[in-house]
């Protein structure tokens, strides 16, 4: 039995790892997604809730894993951005103050405000590693919720703010959320895109020489100063995207709604996929975000039987499901070594 | 002019004083040593080198241009390169991606190939297994690794320190053999070491350094007759 599961995954694993057979998968899984809210079956609207809030989740995964996968910054405080995306939003498109700006201007507004923002909080951590860098940032998701909790003239404090506008788009007022869904899809993939792109760009590869040994990489010439900057900007521009959609698409927000389990799940989401990893974010987002509310049927046990499936997986695949190829080596250099001399990774592949 | 002079250098850790006022010049073609023992101030000379460090006094020229204008990260693209002490490959990239990123700061496709054919040449060990990630190769691999990484750079200047750390007799050796090589190549040395003996053999001249203060600047010969350094260095008595 066992060998036969063994062979059936290694049959898998085969078929995606040939171009043709990737491609056709990632385009069964695209028609999936996007004829899901096009089916007529039982609790649909919840489900084309639940899938794009998952969406949301793997673009504020994919900035995130900026950040901490591919720079090796750990920030805990990712919330931060995703609340200031968000009141942006709110506050220029809403009865609040009477503006009514249209959506596709402030999205971009509201992200290059979180980005300068990620910029701020980078330059005094330039020079923090590991757990200092990991204290400042959780501080800084907090003084960011206390901002908008107690600024009250300005966001209304916990009363939150509501009768945010709904995005037009051709004259078609975007309430539903299955015109959400859509729409997030669309940010999902150009987020992959853009991020895939930097990943593979030299931008990439100073990120990754700056992550493995600091020092060593100002010594053959990466900049480090200028890449941590990037790479918070880009991550906090990401987020901030993220949090204005999530405020056209909910309409209302909370100052709860940007408590620091927001960042959490986020990091917990890219290690569960595999750090540093695109389609790990995917794959880590369908189960974080996804997978309790298939588990809902259990009521009460569901985050006793998530909790365990948790542990199943970090003790059986401890970098992640699809880890990037860095850390598959890494952690399991020993039975490559073992296997034979790998070409993996290949010598353009950097 | 020499390719490397350091002119009356003080530099500090907060309040302590690490380098006291040191002078050295290394010239184009030489391989020059720096011994010294533990906490006599080599790295800290090398950090001042490598503008990871900024001496509060004195200067480092290099071909006669002031790099102290320089941040750490633009030291290669002025022809110094570094092999740090302890190496400091980048563990979980692989053998090739280290040395792509030791040509991190060039641009041309062409002579990077070049030169990544020619360190290979010098280490073929490097090229057996460059598709490994850097951290499970041996200390000895990872010295060849990062001595490789800084060639990449194609640098006028390389600083090596302590090469010999952590290493089998018979792999400091090969080590300094390939030293020999990367200099008849064209390629002028730094070596900072505490394996004095070793050093001796394969640098023209060297330095001596002793809490923070040169003590002794003499050929190989002459350093190796020298009474003290005999005693301290060399353990003859």
């Amino acid at each position: 039995m066992k060998k036969r599961i063994a062979s059936v995954t290694e049959r898998v694993k085969e078929i995606l790892s040939s171009p043709i057979g990737r491609w056709a998968f990632i385009g069964a899984v695209l028609a999936l997604i996007l004829i899901i809210p096009l089916m007529n079956f039982q609790q649909r609207a919840f489900w084309v809730r639940v899938i794009g809030y998952t969406g949301l989740y793997i673009i504020l995964g994919l900035g995130l894993n900026v950040v901490v996968g591919l720079a090796g910054l750990l920030d805990l405080g990712y919330v931060a951005f995703y609340a200031i995306g968000a009141y942006a939003y709110a506050l220029l498109a809403s009865g609040h103050f009477d503006t009514h700006i249209s959506f596709w201007l402030v999205l971009p507004f509201a992200a290059l405000l979180a980005g300068f923002a990620g910029i701020l909080l980078g330059i005094p951590v330039l020079r923090m590693r590991g757990d200092y860098l990991a204290i400042v940032t959780l501080g800084f998701g907090e003084i960011i919720r206390m901002l908008v909790t107690n600024l009250t003239d300005l966001t209304n404090g916990s009363q939150g703010l509501i009768g945010i506008d709904s995005p037009y788009l051709f004259g078609l007022e975007l309430k539903t959320s299955t015109h959400f869904y859509y729409m997030i899809l669309i940010f999902v993939i150009i987020a992959i895109f853009v991020t895939q792109r930097l990943d593979r760009s030299r931008v990439g590869r100073s990120w990754v020489a700056m992550r493995e040994d600091e020092d060593a990489a100002q010594m053959v010439g990466v900049n480090t100063t200028r890449y941590k900057l990037l790479a918070f900007a880009v991550g906090a521009f990401i987020g901030g995207l993220g949090g204005a959609i999530f405020s056209a698409w909910q309409g209302s927000i909370f100052p709860d709604n940007f408590n620091i389990m927001v960042s959490i799940n986020v990091l917990c989401l890219i290690i569960i996929g595999g750090m540093g990893s695109i389609p790990g974010v995917v794959i880590g987002s369908f189960a974080l975000i996804t997978l309790p509310d298939i588990l809902r049927q259990f009521s009460d046990y569901r985050l006793l039987l998530f909790g365990f499936l948790l542990v199943v997986m970090m003790i059986a695949r401890p970098e992640g499901f699809i880890p990037s190829q860095r850390r598959r080596l890494e952690l399991h250099a020993e039975e490559i070594a073992h296997a034979g001399p790998s070409e993996t990774i290949t010598e353009g592949g950097s | 002019m020499p390719l490397l002079e350091i002119q009356n250098v003080h530099a500090y850790y907060g309040n302590i004083q690490a380098l006291k006022g040191i002078s050295l010049h290394v010239d184009q073609g030489e391989i020059v040593t720096l011994i010294g023992a533990n906490g006599a101030g080599k790295t800290t000379t090398l950090r001042v080198i490598s503008c990871l460090l900024k001496p509060r006094q004195g200067s480092v020229l290099l071909d006669g241009q002031d790099l102290s204008e320089f941040k750490a990260h633009q030291v290669v693209n002025q022809g110094v390169a570094m092999v740090p002490e302890g190496r400091g490959v980048f563990s979980k990239l692989s053998v090739m991606e280290n040395l792509e990123l030791g040509a991190y700061s060039r641009s041309d496709k062409a002579e990077i190939q070049e030169d990544l054919e020619r360190v290979f040449e010098i280490f073929p060990r490097l090229r057996e297994r460059r598709s490994q990630v850097g951290g499970t190769l041996s200390g000895g691999e990872q010295q060849m690794l990062s001595t490789a990484r800084a060639l990449m750079a194609r640098p006028s200047l390389l600083v090596m320190d302590e090469p010999s750390m952590g290493l089998a007799p018979v792999l400091i050796e090969s080590v300094f053999e390939s030293l020999i090589e990367i200099n008849k190549q064209g390629t002028t040395i730094l070596l900072v070491e505490q394996n004095a003996h070793m050093a001796l053999q394969v640098a023209t001249r060297g330095y001596v350094l002793q809490t923070g203060e040169i003590v002794l600047s003499d050929s190989v010969e002459g350093l190796r007759k020298n009474a003290m350094v005999q005693k301290a260095y060399l353990g003859i008595e």
